[in-house]
């Protein structure tokens, strides 16, 4: 759902710049697994928070981020919009606690 | 008016104080540093603390089962919560609770039993939907949300901008045109529950605030009944204007609240600073930074407790409101950037809370009425009603 931004392989997250943003991991068939931010506090940003969750979520190969300051907003919205076109969060999200909900029509 | 603080108020005053720094600001600092919400188990630890103090529901109505505080008191009492990073727009993460939409003390005893009270209980939250893509500073006209009668029914379509919490919201107020041929007179309110089919928060809207943000709402063919109605039909811009006046003052009260707290930490900094072998606080450059900060702090204050003072004893106080939003939002953004100035490159990075308070006090002077609808309506009271 980070519009407009094909999928990089695992391989590339060294790579990224350490910059806060949001990001999505997803399998080897494109399917959304989990919707994370690298937020003030990241260590080493996107690039840090990326690899990390490479490491840890089971079946995740490509992931896509997007670099912005309203990384908390972002995250929200990202996770309300996959909420709102699938029905649920992706496998790897645990509830979110007070999450709101769109219906972006 | 009699600026000094009673023995109560010196005593509140020092335990929302002590709350804010023993509580609140160690939290704080493993938060993201745009964090609005505390964890779960913090945030009802704290309700639990402030409950006990009998600061909880500050803004509730005795009656309906808050304190008995006065507005000059609760207005001390909001300049004390704000002292914090996320002060400015999550004073205190919500721990002292608030009144909601205070407009529902004037509903209806069944929208109270079916609205205000759970929203109270904490069981309900709400939303207040106003401002539209055509303005929010002027609702009379701006408004352009249509609300058409059909039988025991109106009829809503139409949208709303920026409107906070809509999303997590189980019902709102939204503003409507109800007779397009009478101006102020046909703008009515209706309580809108958000399962209703129709209703529709099509998009976040991402501003300088990074924590709590707004949406934007569309109504298509949004069917509310009759009995939703809050008020009287065509009498919304009166509750609109309301909230509006009222907001102005607790709105001034947390941009001062920040102030102090921004230029406590720069006269803590300055005299350890050193550049070229003396202090920063040896510095005219500094020292002018540091009372032109105090001056616009106390500029600020007076004007917000003199307006508070007016409300408290059920005299108008519009013009003192929008003079006190004014001064405080002004006065409060140059403080901070003052106090950035003094930090130098460290007052740029999320280690220190003035970059946020650099962003959400720039908003403070666009939010419940910009400062030239301030002026105006301080104009129009100096030249009465022939200023149109």
């Amino acid at each position: 759902m980070i519009d407009g931004r094909g999928w990089s392989d695992a391989a590339d997250a060294a790579a990224l710049p350490g910059h806060m943003g949001v990001y999505e991991l997803a399998d080897a068939a494109g399917r959304v697994l989990y919707i994370g931010c690298a937020g003030g506090r990241s260590r080493f940003g996107l690039r840090g928070e990326v690899c990390d969750a490479l490491g840890r979520i089971d079946g995740a190969s490509r992931f896509r981020v997007e670099v912005t300051t309203a990384y908390l907003t972002r995250h929200r919205e990202l996770l309300m919009r996959h909420q709102a076109a699938h029905g649920g969060l992706p496998a790897a999200n645990g509830p979110v606690p007070g999450l709101g909900r769109l219906s972006p029509g | 008016m009699d600026l000094a603080l009673s023995e109560e108020q010196t005593l509140v005053v020092d335990n929302v104080r002590r709350f804010v720094r023993e509580e609140i600001e160690p939290l704080e600092a493993s938060l993201d540093p745009d964090a609005d919400e505390l964890p779960a188990d913090d945030y009802r630890r704290l309700v639990d603390k402030t409950r006990a103090m009998g600061l909880y529901g500050l803004d509730i109505p005795v009656a309906y089962g808050g304190p008995d505080i006065d507005l000059v008191t609760r207005t001390l009492i909001a300049i004390e919560t704000a002292q914090h990073r996320a002060g400015l727009y999550a004073p205190c993460y919500g721990v002292f609770g608030g009144a909601g939409l205070a407009q529902l003390f004037e509903a209806t005893e069944a929208q109270k039993e079916r609205y205000l009270f759970p929203m109270l209980r904490g069981e309900k939250k709400g939303f207040f939907g106003l401002t539209e893509p055509s303005g929010g500073s002027d609702p009379a006209r701006a408004i352009q949300t249509r609300a058409v009668r059909d039988g025991d029914d109106w009829v809503i379509n139409g949208g709303k901008i920026f409107i906070s919490g809509a999303d997590r919201a189980d019902f709102g107020l939204v503003f409507a045109r109800t007779d397009p041929e009478r101006g102020r007179a046909g703008v009515t309110c209706f309580i809108v529950d958000t399962d209703m089919p129709g209703f529709h928060v099509r998009r976040v809207v991402h501003t300088l605030r990074a924590a709590r943000y707004a949406t934007e709402l569309g109504f298509e063919d949004l069917r509310v009944p009759h009995a939703n109605v809050l008020g009287e039909v065509g009498g919304g811009f009166a509750i609109a204007n309301d909230r509006l006046s009222r907001q102005r003052i607790p709105y001034a009260a947390g941009c001062i609240g920040v102030a102090i707290k921004a230029h406590e930490m720069a006269l803590a900094y300055v005299p350890q600073r050193e550049t070229f072998g003396a202090p920063l606080s040896s510095r005219q450059a500094i020292q002018w930074m540091l009372v032109d900060n105090e001056i616009d702090i106390r500029n600020a204050r007076w004007l917000t407790l003199e307006a508070a003072h007016r409300a408290e004893r059920g005299e108008d106080f519009r013009k003192e409101a929008a003079m006190a939003k004014l001064v405080a939002t002004e006065a409060g953004s140059r403080v901070v950037d003052r106090c950035i100035q003094m930090f130098g490159g460290y007052g740029v990075t999320k280690d220190l809370p003035l970059e946020r308070w650099y962003r959400e006090m720039r908003i403070r002077r666009i939010g419940e009425g910009p400062s030239e609808v301030q002026r105006h309506i301080i104009a129009r009271d100096l030249l009465g009603a022939s200023l149109r």
